[in-house]
């Protein structure tokens, strides 16, 4: 086989395992040669995905780009299908950015930094596989190659709590994986192919007949709730959200900016490409129901974040908000499938561009998020917010930064946050008014959080223990919150430039 | 180039360089405290040059508000179609940048003086606390003065965002942008109330302003929702000029209480104004906001913020009032702006009359006053509303300003003597007209304008116009209202003129007090010109005698935004005679309440006489303690009780370690009920296996690591294990 060519997009999920293999050479005493490596070797995939980004047309006529499909197991008619399209390569650019930032995060890992390394390359992949997949098979194959280096991760290299932690985390994970995977093979069987492009020809079509004696419909409907229970966990949609508090709290920092980073993302990026194509039905009979537990981890959501007394579960209950929001939208669109009004249609439109939008910026903002609480752990050794106090007179860099992050995911406008959370608003406000004007007690408590933290944190009387025990964030970390802020910046100002890239893409549906 | 400097260019780029000195500031130049305030000066002189540029051609511009000048681009791709934003200039948007751009930069300038630039640096001070002063050594002996306050370039970086964000919000074009102009000067007084974040009550009252405002922040969000959702636009000029939309929008039903969409959606946006300008229910926070520096008073109770709310509802008053004609009945939504703003006129007035904190008064006042801009436009009087509005802006500007410099005097004051005195209370105040003269003809004029003494000052001419438009339209609840808010605005101002600057100094600080530098007092200088002489654009054809001379600028001016007629302007006497009886009145009696003030400890002669009706009202009716049983308790019980405790952790986790448990007992049964009495020996293996996970589950709170490493493997040995099948299997 000729390594010319392969394509761009296979090389985006080999590199990191390829890279991952490349560490296992280098010895573990040469840490420093191994963090080098690491950094160095998780930039190839940034650097591939923003070819992919400068090469994809987003007026072009096909859906996907880059398509690539390479017999895999041909007796079951599953392939190695990967393409890419708006909204994965969207995902896709937050994936590669995200991961070389976590890995200079994870310079401060002292313990068995090969393995961490390794772990993180591996994770990686899973998740690149995950947004690119055209087959089910292989969707569900990269899905649970996800899982694994981050239960390590967090079982590892996490704090006090990490055994409870990372074995629910894993437990929550493979309970809904178990129906999505027999979902999966029984719409295989069903199709007589795993291809995602196949089944969609077929599958949501059959609205008659019978499967193992019971009548389509509701095979479909039982199908339809494991792809959503498994979805939904990893949302994480309340009330199948409790794994995420624990598992942030004890995850090391770079972990946890992967996961609300981009973990998070798989879910609803599931719902997105295949729960709303495949069963167009289903969802539009049960939009209702999603976009209450939408707005139930919206209000909750931030309720919880707002009763929080440490900083990191504080943050992670933001997240949970926070996707909820990304939910509401899907569900939206969702009701809208099964609706041809013209207005809804629109309304759906900007829903989706505003839920793809969401995805990203959440991941932007948490993952800054969480590095800030990482930054001010590392030095205090605590995250108990009532600890800190007065820090901005010290800390005047840090402050600023955390203050302009906070108001990121605080959804001030000028920033990313605001944009996506307009959008959403708007979009479902004709679909669901009554419940889009609930979620905004939502976004009330949203703002009583982030004003806590910061109350907390930099504001009020100097706790005189702090005095020269807390340093100025340091280079390395600004580095790593200054891109992270740009884009922020960025699209708060100029959405288009990434909309555009979505928007394209979301047309194409409806 | 020229197309650089076009008018339309210009007007894209006015609010842009206060972000800039702000950005510079923040970014490159903080530690250099003249640098810092020289580009926040520049960045805010820049923008009033360019302000008075579009001003003065917009004032020559013929039936400007046919045909405003700006444009839009695309900004927001959403499906097929683009969400627009732009500048607009028109009759409204040219007075509001008028008194912006004239406000912001005399505050600019004023807080050079007020944070003492060119003092020292005091041996005590700290980053977020205010200044206590430094000693200096001169001639051998000890002086104690004023210190430079330690966040001084942060002051003028957050300062020039707040501006920007406001021009941002008065170029707009459509409630898009209108709203993030908004929202950013929701942050900026967030930070800058709590700019001296070291004390607890400013960090309190920081919060408690931007929560307050943001529940009037999400419904106006929903407003948006709405109307974009029902028009496919955001933009002023094709809601708010297109009689279709209108019509369509004020004849269509809402789900809500049978308003109509218009009205709906001009509630929504009405209830972000109650949260902005600090209207009843929603007033709590703007009092406490005083813990900021004085000159963001003067910017968030002036120039800027809480003009904004009332410029909202201005804005859309044609949505607002869709379908109604002057001497209709009021619909809906604008009686509730009537019956909210008059109420909050008297209810803030009684409340200011009680107040001791020099700022407070004004405060107090400031909520006053918005009331009746919100009444004049809920009952259809909407030029005295704008009129109001500036007139309002440049008086209250230079009372801030004016309290500020008060206090400084006093300052200087406490420093001098080392009494243990609050330099704000008016009650150690007394006799300062002779220490601070600039300072007291400059308050003076601002008090007179904010009590509306007739003809000379221009709170007459624009609360007057007020009062006759309540009058003519027959709304006499609102006219007795307003009337008696403006008989006690008129003695509240005379209560504070005899405290602060009358009588003999009541304490040594007030004795030593001393006048400010020229850098304070040149800006009020200039603002009072303004409060006395700005009356003038707006007399009415209708007055007597002058009504006749007048060319009657302002309402010809803003009357062009009107499509329909403006309310009747009836030639009825009575409206005159109330606002000159109750302004002369109000100032005649509070000067002869309170001219007899001779020590600081002395009971409030109002008190002495109305005790417990005083009480109430000097206790803010008690709101707050209200407020904190009805709302926030229970907030704080939801989020940390119910939402957490309850629902996540006792229903959620509960049930979860139950089917924990559950597991385990299942493995021990068939560990001790059928492996080991029936399948012994053969069956180890197995009943290891599942006593290993009957015992990760027993332990999932404390268990070994090399249990979980152990199932980990388990797992992905599982996961292995199903592919391969699925991959044999067919």
């Amino acid at each position: 086989m000729n390594f010319l060519s392969i394509p761009l997009i296979a090389w985006l999920i080999l590199t990191p395992v390829l890279s991952a293999a490349l560490l296992l050479l280098i010895p573990s005493k040469r840490i420093g040669l191994l963090r080098g490596s690491a950094l160095g070797l998780s930039l190839i995939p940034f650097v591939l995905s923003i070819l992919l980004w400068v090469n994809y047309d987003p007026q072009a006529r096909t859906i996907f780009q880059f398509e690539m499909i390479y017999p895999w197991f041909p007796a079951i008619h599953s392939s190695l299908h990967f393409g890419i399209d708006g909204i994965s390569l969207v995902m896709v650019l937050l994936t590669t950015l995200l991961t070389p930032l976590a890995v200079l995060t994870s310079f401060n890992i002292k313990e068995r930094v090969k393995a961490f390394m390794v772990l993180f390359l591996l994770l990686e992949t899973g998740i690149l596989g995950v947004f690119i997949s055209l087959d089910l098979l292989l969707f569900f194959l990269f899905w649970e190659i996800g899982l694994v280096p981050m239960y390590f991760l967090i079982n590892q290299w996490g704090g006090e709590k990490r055994n409870y932690a990372s074995l629910k985390f894993i437990l929550f994970t493979m309970g809904g994986s178990l129906g999505l995977l027999l979902a999966i093979q029984m719409i295989g069987v069903v199709s007589g192919s795993f291809d995602l492009l196949e089944i969609l020809k077929t599958w949501p079509a059959i609205q008659s007949g019978t499967l193992f004696g019971l009548s389509f419909e509701t095979v479909k409907t039982i199908a339809f709730w494991a792809f959503v229970i498994a979805f939904a966990i990893k949302v994480p949609v309340w009330p199948f959200h409790t794994w995420l508090p624990d598992a942030h709290t004890e995850a090391p920092t770079a972990g946890s900016m992967i996961l609300a980073g981009v973990l998070l993302k798989l879910g609803a990026y599931g719902f997105l490409r295949l729960v709303l194509p495949l069963f167009p039905v289903e969802s539009a009979r049960f939009a209702g129901w999603l976009a209450v537990l939408a707005t139930a981890a919206i209000v909750f959501g931030a309720l919880s974040a707002a009763g929080q007394t440490d900083f990191k579960r504080l943050v992670a209950y933001s997240s949970i908000s926070h996707m909820g929001f990304v939910i509401l939208a899907v569900a939206a669109a969702a009701w809208a499938g099964g609706n041809s009004d013209s207005a809804i249609q629109q309304s759906a439109v900007i829903a989706v561009n505003g839920a793809v939008l969401q995805m990203f910026n959440h991941g932007l903002s948490a993952a800054g998020m969480f590095f800030l609480v990482g930054v001010l752990y590392d030095r205090a050794h605590t995250r108990v917010l009532d600890k800190f106090g007065g820090l901005f007179a010290i800390l005047p860099v840090y402050g600023s930064i955390l203050l302009f992050v906070s108001m990121a995911s605080l959804g001030l406008p000028g920033l990313n946050g605001f944009i996506s959370e307009f959008m959403i608003v708007r979009g479902t406000w004709p679909i669901f008014t009554a419940l889009t004007a609930v979620s905004m007690i939502g976004l009330l408590f949203t703002g009583v959080y982030v004003l806590k933290s910061l109350k907390l944190v930099l504001q009020g009387p100097l706790k005189e223990e702090w005095t020269g025990k807390i340093t100025e964030i340091n280079l390395r970390e600004i580095l790593i919150i200054a891109p992270l802020m740009v884009l922020m910046l960025s699209i708060g100002i100029w959405p288009a430039w990434i909309l555009n890239l979505i928007n394209q893409t979301v047309m194409n549906w409806f | 180039m020229s197309q650089l400097f076009s008018l339309n260019s210009l007007v894209w780029l006015l609010p842009l360089p206060p972000l800039l000195g702000f950005a510079l500031i923040t970014l490159f130049i903080n530690r250099s405290k003249r640098s810092s305030h020289r580009a926040a000066l520049a960045g805010a002189g820049l923008s009033f040059l360019a302000s008075m540029i579009v001003f003065i051609k917009a004032v020559t511009t013929h039936a400007l508000a046919e045909n405003p000048f700006g444009s839009a681009i695309n900004w927001l791709p959403t499906g097929q179609t683009w969400l627009k934003i732009g500048v607009m200039i028109d009759p409204l948007t040219a007075v509001m940048l008028f008194f912006v751009a004239w406000t912001v930069l005399m505050i600019f300038i004023y807080s050079v003086g007020y944070h003492n630039f060119g003092q020292p640096v005091g041996a005590h001070d700290q980053p977020g606390l205010p200044p206590h002063g430094a000693e200096v050594k001169e001639h051998g002996k000890t002086h104690h003065v004023l210190s430079i306050e330690p966040l001084y370039s942060r002051f003028f970086a957050l300062i020039s965002l707040f501006a920007f964000a406001m021009y941002l919000l008065v170029v707009s074009d459509n409630l898009l942008t209108l709203y993030i102009g908004w929202e950013i000067m929701g942050l900026c007084s967030y930070l800058l109330i709590g700019f001296w974040y070291g004390k607890e009550s400013a960090r309190k009252a920081a919060i408690k302003a931007f929560i307050t405002t943001r529940i009037g922040d999400v419904f106006m969000l929903l407003g948006l929702a709405a109307l974009y959702s029902l028009t496919g636009t955001l933009s002023f000029k094709e809601i708010l000029s297109n009689p279709q939309v209108l019509g369509l929008l004020s004849t269509s039903l809402s789900p809500v209480f049978g308003l109509s969409w218009a009205g709906l959606i001009g509630l929504l946006l009405f209830i972000g104004t109650i949260g902005k300008s600090a209207q009843f229910p929603l007033h709590v926070w703007l009092p406490d906001a005083m813990e900021g520096p004085t000159p963001v008073s003067a910017m968030i109770h002036a120039a800027t913020m809480v003009s904004a709310g009332v410029y909202l509802v201005i804005r859309f008053f044609p949505l607002i009032s869709a379908g109604w004609l002057p001497g209709d009945p009021l619909n809906p939504t604008m009686t509730i702006m009537a019956v909210i703003g008059a109420f909050t006129a008297l209810f803030a007035a009684t409340i200011a009359m009680t107040q001791n904190d020099i700022k407070r008064v004004l405060a107090y006042s400031t909520i006053s006053q918005l009331g009746y801009m919100i009444a004049a436009l809920g009952i259809g009087a909407y030029t005295a509303a704008v009129f109001h509005l500036v007139t309002h802006a440049f008086f209250k500007a230079l009372l801030f300003l004016g309290s500020g410099s008060v206090i400084h005097g006093m300052e200087h004051g406490v420093l001098h003597t080392n009494e243990h005195i609050d330099p704000q209370d008016m009650r150690n105040m007394g006799g300062l007209r002779h220490k601070m003269p600039r300072t007291f003809w400059t308050y003076l004029a601002g008090a007179l304008a904010l009590s509306g003494f007739p003809l000379i000052t221009a709170g007459f001419w624009s609360k007057d116009e007020i009062l006759s438009g309540a009058f003519n339209s027959s709304n006499m609840i609102v006219f007795i209202t307003l009337a008696a808010a403006a008989l006690l605005t008129a003695f509240y101002s005379a209560r504070q003129l005899s405290m602060v600057f009358l009588g003999e100094p009541r304490t040594e600080a007030a004795k030593h007090a001393s006048e400010t530098k020229p850098v304070m007092t040149s800006p009020l200088i200039i603002l009072a010109f303004f409060a006395i002489t700005l009356g003038w654009a707006g007399i009415p054809h209708e007055f007597p005698l002058l009504g006749k001379l007048s060319p009657a600028w302002f309402q010809e001016f803003i009357g062009q935004m009107l499509q329909t007629e403006q309310v009747s302007e009836g030639h009825s006497l009575i409206p005159l005679i109330t606002s000159l009886m109750v302004s002369l009145g109000g100032l005649a009696l509070g000067w002869l309440v309170y001219k007899g003030i001779r020590s600081a400890q002395q009971l409030d002669p109002m008190e002495k006489a109305f005790g417990f009706v005083f009480r109430i009202f000097q206790k803010k009716y008690g709101f707050d303690e209200m407020y904190e049983f009805l709302f926030i308790r229970p907030a704080h019980w939801l989020a940390e009780k119910l939402s957490y405790q309850i629902i996540d952790l006792t229903l959620i986790d509960g049930t979860l370690h139950g089917i924990a448990l559950l597991g385990v007992k299942i493995g021990k049964l068939l560990r001790f009920g059928f492996d080991l009495p029936v399948v012994n020996g053969i069956g180890d293996s197995v009943s290891s296996g599942t006593k290993g996970a009957g015992g990760l589950l027993r332990k999932m709170q404390n268990g070994k690591i090399q249990h979980y490493m152990g199932l980990a493997v388990v797992f992905i040995v599982v996961i292995t294990l199903i592919v391969v099948y699925f991959l044999h299997a067919f």
